[in-house]
């Protein structure tokens, strides 16, 4: 009866599927590649490089949480920790001047499309110095120079943007390739599919990803979403794929591969990449909607660790050499924390800055 | 000058942007191969054709944030709703977007694009498809909004739209675009956003309306005439920014003010006139400002209370009475 009661009730699909009292996974991980790096083309230094970038956003980023819980700063923080591969691994497939354009989880984008340490903490911090000036805050890293077109609010409201950035790039006939990534949640909105629509009634030059790290916020993907994520795709006829996001070399391999074709033939993708978040949505979550166990599973595929093991096996450095490098990143992550701190917050006068790029106009503005 | 109706004016403006500078672009539902669901896009498409006349699927929340990201990456998009009642499944890319992006980034980008299409009621359509957004959108920074009342105006402020670095947001009416005027046929012929204009001149009573009001003020203006109340009629043209000083020049000259507005009486154009009236012009008023607006109610279908719904003239000549005091 009590089941019945539950069925009747608008329980979603899926949340009873029996898995015989092993952990729940809120995401089943793809086999990673197996190629190496050499096959993938990449140098020793690149690997390295990589690893070094993937650090850094996890340093950053714990950094960051501990500050926050110290009280140093306000807002929302929403921490990528577990998803680094993803960044890293795209931004080594895709040209310098492709177009990448995210949602709130922004962090380790911007780090990983040049803004510096040093300017992202004084973002968090609203300091002057941030990458965006103090005023967009966690949520909205951004560095446009570099073709990172930032971090939006709105779970889907920056999809169509992103197919307007693609949009753009074929008027311009320029080459350039537009990614636009997005969070599992952001999959049940009605932007995404208005947009994978016209992406591929124009041959829109983009590459629309998942980052499915299991929960939109506290709901797990199997509780939100029906079906499939990637196969979202088939109803527009447009291309796709689905990976593991937990390994940088199978981002990397799959992100050029889609990207050159991309480039090749202006046709959309929509790719889902299956990856998982080890910290909660934003720092107010108690995570009661998953265990501990759970989370334990996951960080046994841990990106950095995993390219650790690979460096070392492969020789492609000692483990005193990545030491360094993590002191390293250590400092400049601490260098950040200092910088951020002793950063002075905008001017007064900012607040009425950066409103206009034409003649600004304010209605009924006191005059100081 | 040249004669022309309100939708020639509106598609020479585009034409000629378009011409000038090719980052500009049309898109939106019909624009294209049917020449505009109102034909203000007629004859484009035949001169510049697929890639700058787009027709877009009904799909407004994604075509407008198209239009957005286009807009941050290099273009200079126009963005056609077939009505503005239409462009409320896209308010989240106005409101939550292009205003916003180049602030909360730092300035790193901007969005320079218009909005366009008819706005208010265009006769029985119903509750869903009358509604004056021009208030609506003016609450929030970042935004112009522009709604003219003639073929001129609409000409001139469009072309300064398009050029403007900005969103703005040109409204235009369904019953409007028949209408002919004398329309300025100089070829770079632009007017500045936020100018209000002297329409009609007298010293009694000051109406301050705009868009498709304009001409009810205009109706009753003549018919007060005939008893001898000399009204002046100011157009703001431009919803936000607000030429406030045209018009408290103007009620500092007649002492009374009555504000005609499209949209709804809660927090609009015709509350806020009157606040800062009453702010600048205390001193000078006589009576206290009267306002039209529809009422509280959502657009009837049936035609004698949607007559009722629909500011008239008779309703601003009331109001003129009021504000001074004549039976």
């Amino acid at each position: 009866m009590a089941k019945k009661q539950k069925e009747a009730f608008f329980t979603p699909i899926g949340t009873d599927e029996s898995n015989n009292g092993k952990i729940d996974k809120a995401v089943k991980l793809p086999k990673p590649t197996k190629k190496k790096h050499k096959d993938l083309g990449l140098s020793d230094d690149d690997v390295l490089e990589m690893y070094e970038q993937m650090y850094l956003q996890r340093r950053f980023e714990e950094r960051a949480m501990q500050m926050y819980q110290k009280g140093k700063f306000g807002g929302f923080l929403h921490l990528y920790i577990g998803q680094e591969a993803v960044s890293t691994g795209t931004v080594f497939a895709l040209n310098d001047d492709d177009d990448i354009i995210t949602a709130y989880r922004d962090h380790g984008w911007g780090l990983v499309r040049g803004v510096s340490a040093n300017e992202g903490m004084a973002e968090l911090y609203g300091k002057a110095t941030g990458c965006s000036k103090g005023k967009g805050g966690s949520m909205h890293f951004a560095n446009v120079e570099n073709h990172f077109w930032g971090g939006y609010g709105i779970v889907g409201g920056h999809i169509p943007i992103g197919g307007g950035l693609a949009f753009a790039n074929k008027y311009q006939e320029n080459d350039r390739v537009t990614a636009c990534f997005m969070g599992d949640g952001a999959v049940d909105q009605g932007a995404l599919h208005e947009t994978l629509n016209m992406s591929q009634l124009w041959k829109l030059p983009a590459i629309y990803v998942v980052e499915n790290n299991g929960y939109s916020m506290g709901t797990a993907a199997y509780r939100h979403t029906v079906n499939e994520i990637h196969e979202r795709s088939k109803g527009y006829g447009m291309k796709s794929a689905v990976f593991n996001g937990m390994d940088v070399f199978t981002v990397y391999e799959n992100m050029k591969k889609i990207a050159d074709e991309v480039r090749e033939d202006s046709m959309p993708w929509f790719v889902e990449i299956r990856t998982y978040r080890y910290r909660g949505h934003s720092m107010s979550d108690p995570q009661k909607y998953r265990t501990k166990e759970e989370l334990k599973e996951y960080q046994k595929t841990d990106p950095i660790e995993r390219m650790k093991t690979y460096i070392l096996d492969e020789k492609i450095a000692a483990e005193k050499d990545l030491d360094k490098i993590n002191d390293r990143i250590e400092e400049e992550v601490l260098e950040a924390v200092e910088f951020a701190e002793n950063s002075d917050f905008p001017a007064d006068e900012a607040l009425w800055e950066d409103m206009f790029a034409d003649e600004p106009h304010f209605h009924d503005r006191k005059e100081a | 000058m040249a004669e022309l109706q309100f939708r020639e004016a509106i598609r020479d403006a585009i034409d000629e942007e378009m011409d000038r500078d090719e980052s500009v672009f049309l898109m939106g539902e019909e624009v294209a191969e049917y020449n505009g669901a109102y034909k203000a896009s007629e004859g484009l498409l035949d001169k510049y054709g697929f890639k700058r006349v787009i027709d877009t699927p009904i799909s407004e929340l994604g075509f407008a944030g198209i239009g957005v990201g286009a807009a941050m990456n290099g273009l200079r998009p126009i963005v056609e709703f077939m009505t503005f009642n239409f462009a409320v499944l896209a308010a989240d890319q106005i409101i939550n977007h292009a205003s916003k992006a180049r602030y909360m980034l730092g300035g790193q980008l901007s969005v320079p694009m218009v909005f366009r299409g008819p706005n208010g009621s265009a006769g029985q359509l119903g509750a869903t498809h009358s509604v004056a957004y021009d208030s609506m959108y003016a609450q929030f920074p970042g935004l112009s909004v522009i709604y003219p009342s003639e073929p001129d105006d609409a000409k001139g402020l469009l072309k300064s739209a398009i050029r403007n670095d900005d969103t703005v947001l040109f409204m235009e009416s369904e019953q409007m675009y028949g209408m002919k005027g004398e329309v300025s046929d100089d070829d770079d012929y632009t007017i500045p956003i936020g100018k209000a204009k002297i329409k009609r001149e007298g010293d009694d009573v000051t109406i301050v309306a705009t868009g498709k009001m304009y001409h009810i003020a205009k109706q009753a203006a003549q018919q007060l005439a005939k008893d001898g109340v000399e009204a002046e009629i100011i157009d703001p043209r431009t919803i936000k920014p607000f030429d406030i000083e045209a018009v408290v020049k103007s009620v500092k000259k007649t002492n009374r003010c009555v504000v005609v507005d499209e949209a709804h009486p809660f927090g609009g154009l015709a509350s806020e006139v009157g606040f800062l009236i009453q702010r600048e012009a205390f001193d000078y008023l006589d009576a206290p400002v009267q306002r039209v607006t529809l009422p509280d109610v959502n657009a009837p279908f049936s035609k004698p209370l949607f007559d009722l719904w629909l500011p008239d003239a008779k309703e601003v000549i009331e109001a003129v009475n009021a504000v001074t005091y004549r039976g």
